[in-house]
């Protein structure tokens, strides 16, 4: 089961070198990693996704809050949780399927970032599962590179972390 | 001032009094600063790892931060098992490093090695300074993160030039605050009413005491609720001094090498209570069975020990020494265990009881420290090393009040000397002893020469078997196909490597004599090894 733990931590170096040690010295598996500074500047928050029961997600959370520089840790709850991802796509693209391109992208809101006599780069923002079929329906074009950010997430309402 | 001095400064605002180290260049301007003050005590180890052990055994007997001090690259990294040893039984130490100049670090010049990196998956926290204006701070909050909570080891890596570098205005904070660090103190009222509660249930209840009772000096507490609420006390290795053997309520050290009725004690109970221990591996060799068949409170100050070996039905966070305090507070019942008691005392009588093993030309570990404990002073320091001695040790040494000081967490061969040398400085007054293998003794003799330095009275036993005992003892089991890879041979003639420190031995191979010759041991005045001949197939388990 995906879980979706969100942390918030001092902003300084090696946090993130603690963090992720403390990953894998305890063989927990990251599934995708996002980091970012909050509206504090002393503080970053990191968005880690775990594929995981929920024993080993108690266990993570209590490891991290024993690191000293992390100040707060939070599962969301998966289904009262807004999680974005943003994918940056190159694909193959000719005056011949252009046009094709361009109504996926329509359909799914992407956006046109670049464009080349044989290239275009799309830009879309979205939750995983869509990222992932609009990353499907992009592979017939011949997908060049992909790139994408890994999960942010808030709790859905007024509370906060 | 500059940056050494006002590391200096700050480790005597935080009444340090003591520091092992080995010197070196990014450690210069720090030696310079001690050697104008020849109040602060100072012991060269003869290679870094030990400064770790001897600030671990100081900070175990004194109950304050234990120490260290090395240079860059290779002392830093010397020091790793030290601190990793300190780590995995939870001592306070503040490790200081001397590091390459900030402006160089990442280049890989002499001696520049990432220690902080390097130490990370084994620290409980580690500071790289990179101005010296942050120091008092640094070192004030290193002291606090080590000594409270679950208490463990920081490291402090400071580059040359920091300690050169001249500071604004030394200000230290009153009080330490860290945002991310507050520990639990106290025991959440609902759950210490449903361990009074369950206790009051039990016909057999159990104590298991692990090294947290030390670390909170809770011993006292621990000792009250036993013998109010008529509770026998099985320990781990860690806890293992927290009574003395012939306490009436004490059965002896649980777990895979433990003590028969303290294991016959766990089988049998109904209400397992574990104080301040983690429910390892070595101790608990099955946790889920234990859960399932009988009640468990599991009180400990680190969150993530509940649920990470064993899931206890009633955990308790905080202060083991609080939490205690809190359950007496309550008037916890007297329980019925008068039929439970009288049923272990007979096991506990039969093993104190047990005959050992004779063997011409060798004496038996066991019957050793049987005797040796007995003459003992009541506060006596033992350091046992790792392996068969250990074993032998934690199962056979009568405890009086004094303390058993092991590595039982990373099980670090060569802990014991260095760890009693630590000791010494604590509590000079008090008698300690060493006891050890001919291995783990090769591992750190050459810190004969810091005993000799400081000209202390350290009483080393060695056993000598000649071969690494507890791999010996492994491999002659299936699926193994025997001993391989575990002769001493080579190895010294260890009276002739104690007469080359001027230090008197004595040789024992004969029972019928052990008296005589353990009494001219433990009254030669300073340092004396005493070299005990033990046959190589003698077992921890006869």
């Amino acid at each position: 089961m995906k879980q979706t733990i969100s942390v918030l931590v001092e902003n300084q170096a090696g946090v993130l070198n603690r963090i992720t040690g403390l990953f894998s010295r305890r063989a927990f598996n990251i599934e995708s990693l996002a980091v970012g500074p909050t509206d504090d500047p002393t503080i970053s928050r990191i968005t880690i996704i775990v594929d995981s029961g929920n024993n080993m997600v108690d266990q993570v959370e209590k490891q991290l809050n024993k690191l000293v520089d992390v100040i707060k840790v939070r599962t969301l709850e998966e289904n009262n949780l807004i999680g974005r991802e943003l994918m940056i796509l190159k694909v193959n693209a000719t005056n011949k399927t252009r046009q094709d391109i361009m109504t996926i992208c329509s359909i799914y809101g992407a956006k046109v970032d670049d464009i080349s006599p044989s290239s275009m780069t799309l830009e879309l923002s979205d939750t995983p599962e869509r990222l992932d079929t609009f990353q499907t329906m992009m592979r017939p074009f011949s997908i060049l590179e992909v790139v994408r950010t890994g999960v942010i997430a808030v709790q859905k309402g007024s509370g906060k972390i | 001032m500059t940056g050494a001095q006002a590391l200096v400064k700050s480790l005597k605002l935080q009444k340090v009094e003591h520091i092992f180290g080995y010197a070196g260049a990014t450690i210069c301007p720090i030696m310079d600063v001690l050697s104008a003050m020849p109040e602060m005590g100072y012991t060269l180890v003869r290679t870094e790892q030990n400064a770790g052990h001897m600030a671990s055994g100081y900070a175990r007997i004194s109950g304050k931060v234990g120490v260290c001090l090395v240079t860059s690259g290779p002392g830093a990294t010397n020091l790793i098992t030290g601190i990793a040893t300190a780590y995995m039984d939870s001592i306070p130490i503040v490790a200081i490093t001397g590091q390459v100049p900030s402006h160089l670090l990442g280049r890989d010049i002499f001696q520049e090695v990432d220690i902080t990196g390097a130490v990370a998956p084994f620290i409980k926290h580690s500071y790289l300074v990179k101005d010296a204006n942050d120091l008092p701070r640094v070192v004030a909050e290193a002291f606090h993160i080590a000594a409270t909570g679950r208490p463990g080891p920081v490291l402090i890596d400071i580059p040359v030039d920091v300690q050169t570098q001249e500071i604004k205005k030394f200000s230290c904070p009153d009080e330490v605050s860290i945002r991310g660090y507050k520990p639990s103190i106290r025991g959440n009222d609902l759950q210490i009413k449903r361990v009074v509660q369950a206790i009051a249930r039990s016909r057999q209840p159990l104590i298991c005491a692990g090294g947290g009772v030390w670390l909170a000096h809770a011993q006292k507490e621990l000792l009250e609720l036993a013998e109010r609420c008529h509770i026998p006390v099985v320990k781990t290795m860690m806890g293992i001094s927290v009574l003395p053997t012939d306490h009436p309520l004490n059965l002896g050290m649980i777990g895979a090498h433990g003590n028969h009725c303290a294991n016959k004690a766990l089988a049998k109970s109904d209400l397992l209570i574990m104080v301040g221990t983690r429910a390892a591996d070595r101790a608990l060799v099955n946790p889920t069975d234990i859960q399932q068949r009988m009640a468990t409170i599991h009180i400990d100050v680190d969150p993530a020990e509940i649920g990470k070996n064993m899931t206890a039905a009633i955990p308790l966070v905080g202060d083991v020494k609080v939490i205690l305090q809190q359950l007496l507070e309550k008037d916890v019942p007297v329980t019925d265990s008068d039929a439970w008691l009288a049923q272990l005392r007979d096991y506990r009588k039969a093993e104190l009881s047990r005959v050992f093993p004779k063997r011409e030309g060798y004496v038996f570990p066991g019957t050793v420290l049987r005797h040796l404990g007995r003459k003992l002073a009541d506060d006596a320091v033992v350091c046992v090393d790792v392996g068969q001695n250990q074993i032998f040790t934690c199962k056979h040494l009568p405890q009086k009040h004094g303390r058993l000081l092991t590595s039982g967490g990373l099980g670090t061969m060569g802990y014991a000397l260095p760890a009693a040398v630590g000791a010494k400085v604590a509590a000079p007054d008090r008698q300690t002893l060493v006891v050890c293998g001919d291995g783990s003794f090769q591992m750190s003799m050459n810190e004969l020469a810091a005993v000799q330095q400081a000209g202390m009275d350290v009483k080393i036993v060695l056993m000598r078997n000649n071969t690494l005992g507890m791999v010996h003892e492994i491999q002659k089991k299936a699926p193994y196909h025997g001993p391989y890879g575990v002769s001493l041979d080579g190895s010294p003639a260890f009276d002739t490597i104690a007469a080359a420190y001027g230090i008197p031995s004595i040789t024992v191979n004969d029972e019928d004599t052990l008296d005589t010759q353990l009494d001219r041991f433990l009254s030669t005045p300073g340092c004396c090894l005493l070299i005990c001949e033990v046959h190589p197939d003698m077992s921890t388990t006869d």
